[in-house]
Protein backbone atom coordinates (compact mmCIF):
# COMPACT_ATOMS: atom_id res chain seq x y z
CA UNK A 1 0.00 0.00 0.00
CA UNK A 2 1.55 3.30 -0.62
CA UNK A 3 2.53 4.72 2.73
CA UNK A 4 2.51 8.51 1.85
CA UNK A 5 -0.99 8.86 0.35
CA UNK A 6 -2.65 6.80 4.15
CA UNK A 7 -0.81 9.57 6.01
CA UNK A 8 -1.43 12.17 4.50
CA UNK A 9 -5.79 10.84 4.18
CA UNK A 10 -4.89 10.01 8.07
CA UNK A 11 -3.43 13.38 9.16
CA UNK A 12 -6.11 15.61 6.95
CA UNK A 13 -8.48 13.77 8.88
CA UNK A 14 -6.72 14.36 12.43
CA UNK A 15 -6.24 17.76 12.05
CA UNK A 16 -9.97 18.51 11.13
CA UNK A 17 -10.93 16.89 13.95
CA UNK A 18 -8.03 18.61 16.32
CA UNK A 19 -8.56 22.07 15.18
CA UNK A 20 -12.55 21.83 15.09
CA UNK A 21 -12.55 20.44 18.49
CA UNK A 22 -10.43 23.05 19.98
CA UNK A 23 -13.01 25.50 18.29
CA UNK A 24 -16.24 24.29 20.06
CA UNK A 25 -14.49 23.87 23.11
CA UNK A 26 -14.23 27.85 22.96
CA UNK A 27 -18.04 27.52 23.98
CA UNK A 28 -17.48 25.82 26.87
CA UNK A 29 -18.83 27.90 30.24
CA UNK A 30 -20.62 30.61 27.77
CA UNK A 31 -22.75 28.40 26.16
CA UNK A 32 -26.05 29.43 25.66
CA UNK A 33 -27.38 27.21 28.27
CA UNK A 34 -26.24 25.02 31.33
CA UNK A 35 -27.31 21.59 29.46
CA UNK A 36 -25.72 22.62 25.96
CA UNK A 37 -22.70 23.84 27.40
CA UNK A 38 -21.93 20.88 29.09
CA UNK A 39 -23.01 18.78 25.62
CA UNK A 40 -21.36 20.94 23.29
CA UNK A 41 -17.75 20.84 25.70
CA UNK A 42 -18.27 16.81 25.94
CA UNK A 43 -18.82 16.25 22.16
CA UNK A 44 -15.27 18.64 21.49
CA UNK A 45 -13.11 16.55 23.73
CA UNK A 46 -15.00 13.91 22.04
CA UNK A 47 -13.48 15.37 18.18
CA UNK A 48 -9.85 16.24 20.16
CA UNK A 49 -9.94 11.98 21.64
CA UNK A 50 -10.69 10.86 17.48
CA UNK A 51 -7.96 13.09 16.69
CA UNK A 52 -5.25 11.81 19.34
CA UNK A 53 -6.69 7.77 18.04
CA UNK A 54 -5.63 9.15 14.50
CA UNK A 55 -2.22 10.32 15.63
CA UNK A 56 -1.88 7.20 17.36
CA UNK A 57 -2.01 5.46 14.23
CA UNK A 58 0.63 7.38 12.64
CA UNK A 59 2.77 7.33 15.59
CA UNK A 60 2.67 2.90 15.62
CA UNK A 61 2.34 2.47 11.98
CA UNK A 62 4.30 4.99 10.47
CA UNK A 63 6.94 5.96 12.88
CA UNK A 64 5.58 9.64 13.41
CA UNK A 65 6.09 11.73 16.30
CA UNK A 66 4.01 11.43 19.03
CA UNK A 67 0.21 12.70 19.39
CA UNK A 68 1.21 15.30 22.30
CA UNK A 69 3.56 16.28 19.44
CA UNK A 70 1.83 15.98 16.64
CA UNK A 71 -0.92 18.10 17.95
CA UNK A 72 1.03 20.90 19.68
CA UNK A 73 4.54 21.39 18.38
CA UNK A 74 4.11 22.01 14.43
CA UNK A 75 3.41 24.93 13.04
CA UNK A 76 0.87 26.71 11.24
CA UNK A 77 2.45 25.45 7.48
CA UNK A 78 2.26 21.98 8.80
CA UNK A 79 -1.06 21.52 8.87
CA UNK A 80 -3.65 19.67 6.82
CA UNK A 81 -7.22 21.06 7.91
CA UNK A 82 -9.10 22.17 6.09
CA UNK A 83 -10.35 26.38 6.18
CA UNK A 84 -13.82 25.62 7.37
CA UNK A 85 -12.55 24.35 10.71
CA UNK A 86 -10.24 27.36 11.26
CA UNK A 87 -13.22 30.05 11.42
CA UNK A 88 -13.98 31.86 14.24
CA UNK A 89 -16.88 30.09 16.42
CA UNK A 90 -19.03 33.23 15.86
CA UNK A 91 -22.50 32.88 16.99
CA UNK A 92 -24.08 30.11 18.10
CA UNK A 93 -26.07 29.69 14.99
CA UNK A 94 -22.93 29.64 13.01
CA UNK A 95 -21.23 27.24 15.35
CA UNK A 96 -24.43 24.81 15.26
CA UNK A 97 -24.19 24.88 11.57
CA UNK A 98 -20.71 24.20 10.95
CA UNK A 99 -21.18 21.43 14.04
CA UNK A 100 -24.35 20.04 11.61
CA UNK A 101 -22.27 19.83 8.33
CA UNK A 102 -18.96 19.01 9.48
CA UNK A 103 -20.22 16.01 11.90
CA UNK A 104 -22.03 14.21 9.32
CA UNK A 105 -19.43 14.85 7.51
CA UNK A 106 -17.46 13.32 9.43
CA UNK A 107 -19.47 10.36 10.15
CA UNK A 108 -19.85 9.16 6.61
CA UNK A 109 -16.10 9.66 5.88
CA UNK A 110 -15.38 6.67 8.88
CA UNK A 111 -18.28 4.75 7.66
CA UNK A 112 -15.76 4.57 4.25
CA UNK A 113 -13.24 3.86 6.66
CA UNK A 114 -14.72 1.14 8.19
CA UNK A 115 -14.77 -0.65 4.81
CA UNK A 116 -10.80 0.82 4.66
CA UNK A 117 -8.03 -1.93 3.40
CA UNK A 118 -6.16 -0.33 5.95
CA UNK A 119 -6.84 -2.65 8.85
CA UNK A 120 -6.11 0.48 11.83
CA UNK A 121 -8.42 3.07 10.29
CA UNK A 122 -11.41 0.16 9.74
CA UNK A 123 -11.50 -0.63 13.43
CA UNK A 124 -10.60 3.15 14.50
CA UNK A 125 -14.27 3.61 12.67
CA UNK A 126 -15.99 0.75 14.35
CA UNK A 127 -14.87 1.96 17.39
CA UNK A 128 -15.82 5.68 17.46
CA UNK A 129 -19.31 4.35 15.48
CA UNK A 130 -21.40 5.57 18.31
CA UNK A 131 -19.70 8.59 19.70
CA UNK A 132 -20.38 9.99 15.85
CA UNK A 133 -23.75 9.24 15.99
CA UNK A 134 -24.58 10.96 19.37
CA UNK A 135 -22.72 13.96 17.56
CA UNK A 136 -24.97 13.80 14.08
CA UNK A 137 -28.20 13.26 16.60
CA UNK A 138 -27.67 16.62 18.35
CA UNK A 139 -26.73 18.64 15.17
CA UNK A 140 -29.72 17.69 13.59
CA UNK A 141 -31.80 17.66 16.66
CA UNK A 142 -31.20 21.34 17.02
CA UNK A 143 -30.63 22.24 13.10
CA UNK A 144 -34.60 21.04 12.99
CA UNK A 145 -35.64 22.57 16.11
CA UNK A 146 -34.09 26.25 15.17
CA UNK A 147 -34.80 26.31 11.52
CA UNK A 148 -38.34 25.83 12.75
CA UNK A 149 -38.49 27.87 15.59
CA UNK A 150 -39.28 31.80 15.53
CA UNK A 151 -38.41 33.87 12.77
CA UNK A 152 -35.39 35.09 14.28
CA UNK A 153 -34.12 31.24 14.75
CA UNK A 154 -35.11 30.54 11.49
CA UNK A 155 -33.41 33.11 9.86
CA UNK A 156 -30.60 32.94 11.66
CA UNK A 157 -30.07 29.41 10.86
CA UNK A 158 -30.75 29.60 7.26
CA UNK A 159 -27.96 32.87 7.22
CA UNK A 160 -25.57 30.48 8.71
CA UNK A 161 -26.20 28.27 6.62
CA UNK A 162 -25.41 30.62 3.74
CA UNK A 163 -22.44 31.91 4.85
CA UNK A 164 -20.83 28.05 6.09
CA UNK A 165 -21.57 26.22 2.62
CA UNK A 166 -18.52 27.57 0.44
CA UNK A 167 -15.90 26.82 3.03
CA UNK A 168 -18.24 22.95 3.94
CA UNK A 169 -17.72 22.44 0.41
CA UNK A 170 -14.05 22.95 0.97
CA UNK A 171 -13.64 19.82 3.07
CA UNK A 172 -14.15 17.50 0.27
CA UNK A 173 -10.75 19.10 -1.55
CA UNK A 174 -8.57 16.27 -3.03
CA UNK A 175 -5.04 14.88 -1.70
CA UNK A 176 -2.28 14.91 -4.40
CA UNK A 177 -3.16 10.63 -3.41
CA UNK A 178 -6.68 10.54 -4.36
CA UNK A 179 -6.83 8.12 -7.20
CA UNK A 180 -4.06 5.56 -5.30
CA UNK A 181 -6.69 5.87 -2.23
CA UNK A 182 -9.53 4.51 -4.45
CA UNK A 183 -7.65 1.97 -6.20
CA UNK A 184 -5.68 0.68 -3.20
CA UNK A 185 -9.54 0.21 -1.77
CA UNK A 186 -8.00 2.78 1.53
CA UNK A 187 -10.70 5.12 0.97
CA UNK A 188 -13.58 5.85 -1.87
CA UNK A 189 -12.97 9.59 -2.13
CA UNK A 190 -13.71 12.72 -1.17
CA UNK A 191 -16.24 12.96 -4.92
CA UNK A 192 -17.91 9.78 -3.31
CA UNK A 193 -17.78 11.06 0.08
CA UNK A 194 -19.26 14.86 -1.01
CA UNK A 195 -22.21 12.95 -3.12
CA UNK A 196 -23.32 10.92 0.30
CA UNK A 197 -23.19 14.07 2.31
CA UNK A 198 -25.21 15.99 -0.09
CA UNK A 199 -27.77 12.74 -0.42
CA UNK A 200 -27.83 12.59 3.78
CA UNK A 201 -28.34 16.27 4.62
CA UNK A 202 -30.25 17.93 2.21
CA UNK A 203 -33.45 15.90 3.48
CA UNK A 204 -32.80 17.16 6.90
CA UNK A 205 -31.99 20.55 5.79
CA UNK A 206 -35.46 20.92 4.42
CA UNK A 207 -37.01 18.89 7.48
CA UNK A 208 -35.61 22.18 9.07
CA UNK A 209 -37.07 24.25 6.70
CA UNK A 210 -34.06 25.84 4.93
CA UNK A 211 -32.71 25.56 1.77
CA UNK A 212 -30.07 24.47 0.64
CA UNK A 213 -27.34 27.05 -0.84
CA UNK A 214 -26.57 26.86 -4.39
CA UNK A 215 -22.93 28.25 -4.84
CA UNK A 216 -20.71 28.69 -8.10
CA UNK A 217 -17.82 25.35 -7.88
CA UNK A 218 -15.52 28.78 -8.33
CA UNK A 219 -16.34 30.08 -4.33
CA UNK A 220 -16.17 26.77 -2.52
CA UNK A 221 -13.14 27.58 -0.29
CA UNK A 222 -10.33 25.22 -0.60
CA UNK A 223 -6.73 25.25 0.12
CA UNK A 224 -6.05 23.95 3.41
CA UNK A 225 -5.17 20.24 2.49
CA UNK A 226 -2.09 21.82 0.26
CA UNK A 227 -0.93 23.69 3.94
CA UNK A 228 -2.95 26.73 2.74
CA UNK A 229 -4.77 28.71 6.06
CA UNK A 230 -6.97 31.79 6.79
CA UNK A 231 -6.10 34.21 9.01
CA UNK A 232 -7.67 32.50 11.67
CA UNK A 233 -5.38 29.45 12.28
CA UNK A 234 -2.25 31.10 13.69
CA UNK A 235 -3.68 32.56 15.98
CA UNK A 236 -5.76 29.39 17.52
CA UNK A 237 -2.08 27.49 17.71
CA UNK A 238 -1.00 30.03 19.77
CA UNK A 239 -3.51 30.12 22.11
CA UNK A 240 -3.75 25.78 21.76
CA UNK A 241 -0.20 25.38 22.46
CA UNK A 242 0.43 28.31 24.91
CA UNK A 243 0.96 25.81 27.88
CA UNK A 244 3.29 23.26 26.10
CA UNK A 245 5.35 26.02 24.89
CA UNK A 246 5.82 26.71 28.38
CA UNK A 247 8.02 24.32 28.50
CA UNK A 248 7.78 21.84 25.29
CA UNK A 249 10.15 19.25 26.89
CA UNK A 250 7.80 18.63 30.08
CA UNK A 251 6.54 14.71 30.78
CA UNK A 252 2.59 14.93 31.44
CA UNK B 1 -31.51 43.55 28.37
CA UNK B 2 -33.07 39.99 27.92
CA UNK B 3 -31.25 37.73 30.13
CA UNK B 4 -29.19 35.62 28.17
CA UNK B 5 -30.02 31.93 30.10
CA UNK B 6 -33.22 31.01 28.27
CA UNK B 7 -34.22 29.94 31.72
CA UNK B 8 -34.61 33.70 33.23
CA UNK B 9 -36.96 36.14 32.55
CA UNK B 10 -36.30 39.04 33.94
CA UNK B 11 -39.13 42.11 34.63
CA UNK B 12 -39.03 44.82 32.26
CA UNK B 13 -39.76 47.53 34.74
CA UNK B 14 -40.34 50.18 31.92
CA UNK B 15 -43.12 48.11 29.96
CA UNK B 16 -44.72 46.99 33.26
CA UNK B 17 -45.19 50.23 34.47
CA UNK B 18 -46.88 50.74 30.61
CA UNK B 19 -49.25 48.16 31.42
CA UNK B 20 -47.73 45.58 29.91
CA UNK B 21 -48.70 41.97 31.07
CA UNK B 22 -45.65 39.58 31.08
CA UNK B 23 -46.01 36.13 30.29
CA UNK B 24 -43.57 33.58 31.18
CA UNK B 25 -42.24 31.54 28.42
CA UNK B 26 -39.05 29.76 29.79
CA UNK B 27 -38.01 26.30 29.03
CA UNK B 28 -39.53 23.33 31.05
CA UNK B 29 -38.10 20.57 32.53
CA UNK B 30 -37.78 16.93 32.13
CA UNK B 31 -37.56 14.52 34.57
CA UNK B 32 -34.53 12.06 33.95
CA UNK B 33 -34.27 8.30 34.53
CA UNK B 34 -31.22 6.36 34.23
CA UNK B 35 -30.85 2.39 33.33
CA UNK B 36 -27.52 0.79 34.13
CA UNK B 37 -28.45 -2.48 32.05
CA UNK B 38 -30.64 -4.07 30.19
CA UNK B 39 -33.51 -5.45 32.68
CA UNK B 40 -32.64 -3.60 35.04
CA UNK B 41 -34.75 -0.70 36.75
CA UNK B 42 -34.50 2.45 35.61
CA UNK B 43 -33.55 5.12 38.24
CA UNK B 44 -34.50 9.01 38.56
CA UNK B 45 -31.10 10.75 38.34
CA UNK B 46 -32.42 14.31 37.82
CA UNK B 47 -33.78 17.21 35.50
CA UNK B 48 -33.34 18.71 32.56
CA UNK B 49 -34.19 22.08 30.71
CA UNK B 50 -35.25 21.14 26.96
CA UNK B 51 -37.98 22.79 24.62
CA UNK B 52 -38.87 18.99 23.45
CA UNK B 53 -38.38 15.52 24.36
CA UNK B 54 -36.22 15.15 21.65
CA UNK B 55 -33.95 17.96 22.80
CA UNK B 56 -34.31 16.46 26.33
CA UNK B 57 -33.04 12.88 25.54
CA UNK B 58 -29.75 14.44 23.66
CA UNK B 59 -28.86 17.15 26.78
CA UNK B 60 -29.68 14.41 29.47
CA UNK B 61 -27.49 12.20 27.63
CA UNK B 62 -24.25 14.27 28.44
CA UNK B 63 -25.51 15.56 31.46
CA UNK B 64 -26.10 12.05 33.09
CA UNK B 65 -24.88 9.33 30.87
CA UNK B 66 -21.27 10.82 30.25
CA UNK B 67 -19.57 8.35 33.20
CA UNK B 68 -20.65 5.03 34.00
CA UNK B 69 -22.20 2.24 32.48
CA UNK B 70 -25.68 3.20 30.72
CA UNK B 71 -27.46 1.03 28.47
CA UNK B 72 -30.65 3.64 28.26
CA UNK B 73 -32.46 6.59 29.48
CA UNK B 74 -36.07 8.31 30.11
CA UNK B 75 -37.09 11.31 29.85
CA UNK B 76 -40.29 12.41 31.38
CA UNK B 77 -42.30 15.73 31.27
CA UNK B 78 -42.11 17.19 34.77
CA UNK B 79 -45.62 18.11 34.46
CA UNK B 80 -46.79 14.64 34.27
CA UNK B 81 -45.48 13.37 37.24
CA UNK B 82 -48.32 12.79 39.61
CA UNK B 83 -47.83 12.97 42.90
CA UNK B 84 -48.66 13.46 46.81
CA UNK B 85 -49.07 16.97 47.98
CA UNK B 86 -46.29 17.66 50.57
CA UNK B 87 -48.90 18.69 53.69
CA UNK B 88 -49.91 14.90 53.37
CA UNK B 89 -46.75 13.38 53.87
CA UNK B 90 -48.31 12.10 57.55
CA UNK B 91 -50.16 9.47 55.20
CA UNK B 92 -46.47 7.66 55.15
CA UNK B 93 -46.30 7.47 58.81
CA UNK B 94 -46.03 4.11 60.13
CA UNK B 95 -47.87 3.40 63.71
CA UNK B 96 -45.94 2.31 66.32
CA UNK B 97 -48.39 -0.23 66.78
CA UNK B 98 -47.49 -2.03 63.71
CA UNK B 99 -43.94 -2.98 64.11
CA UNK B 100 -45.28 -6.42 63.12
CA UNK B 101 -45.03 -5.61 59.58
CA UNK B 102 -41.61 -4.55 60.14
CA UNK B 103 -39.12 -7.76 59.65
CA UNK B 104 -37.02 -6.99 62.82
CA UNK B 105 -40.94 -7.43 64.98
CA UNK B 106 -39.91 -11.32 64.70
CA UNK B 107 -37.03 -12.32 67.16
CA UNK B 108 -36.52 -15.66 65.10
CA UNK B 109 -32.68 -15.71 65.63
CA UNK B 110 -32.63 -17.37 68.65
CA UNK B 111 -34.98 -20.52 67.79
CA UNK B 112 -32.89 -21.09 64.24
CA UNK B 113 -29.51 -20.84 66.04
CA UNK B 114 -31.47 -23.28 68.83
CA UNK B 115 -33.01 -26.11 65.48
CA UNK B 116 -29.14 -25.87 64.41
CA UNK B 117 -27.70 -26.87 67.15
CA UNK B 118 -30.59 -29.53 67.94
CA UNK B 119 -29.60 -30.67 64.55
CA UNK B 120 -25.87 -30.34 64.27
CA UNK B 121 -26.05 -27.47 61.36
CA UNK B 122 -23.62 -24.79 60.67
CA UNK B 123 -24.11 -21.79 59.39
Amino acid sequence: MNQEAIKDLILSTADDLLIIGHRNSEWTGIGPMLEEDLAFSSMSQDKIGQAQALYQILHDSFGAKTPDILAFQRYEKEFKSCQFVELPIGDYDFSLVRHFLFDYAQQIRFELFAKSSFQPLAQLAKKIKGEIKYHTLHADTFLKQLGNGTEESHARMQSALNYAWPFALGMFEKSDYESELISEGVFEGEDALKALWVAKITPIITAANLTVPTIDESNIVYGGRQFYHSQYLQPLLVEMTEVTQLDPSAEW
Amino acid sequence: MNSLDPRVERLDLKKAEEGEVHTNSHLITYEVFHQEKRGKQVIHVGIVHASSPEMALILAKEQYARRGKTTNLWVVKTSDVFTFSSEDEDIFETVPEKTFRDPAFYKVRDRIEAFQKRNNLTV
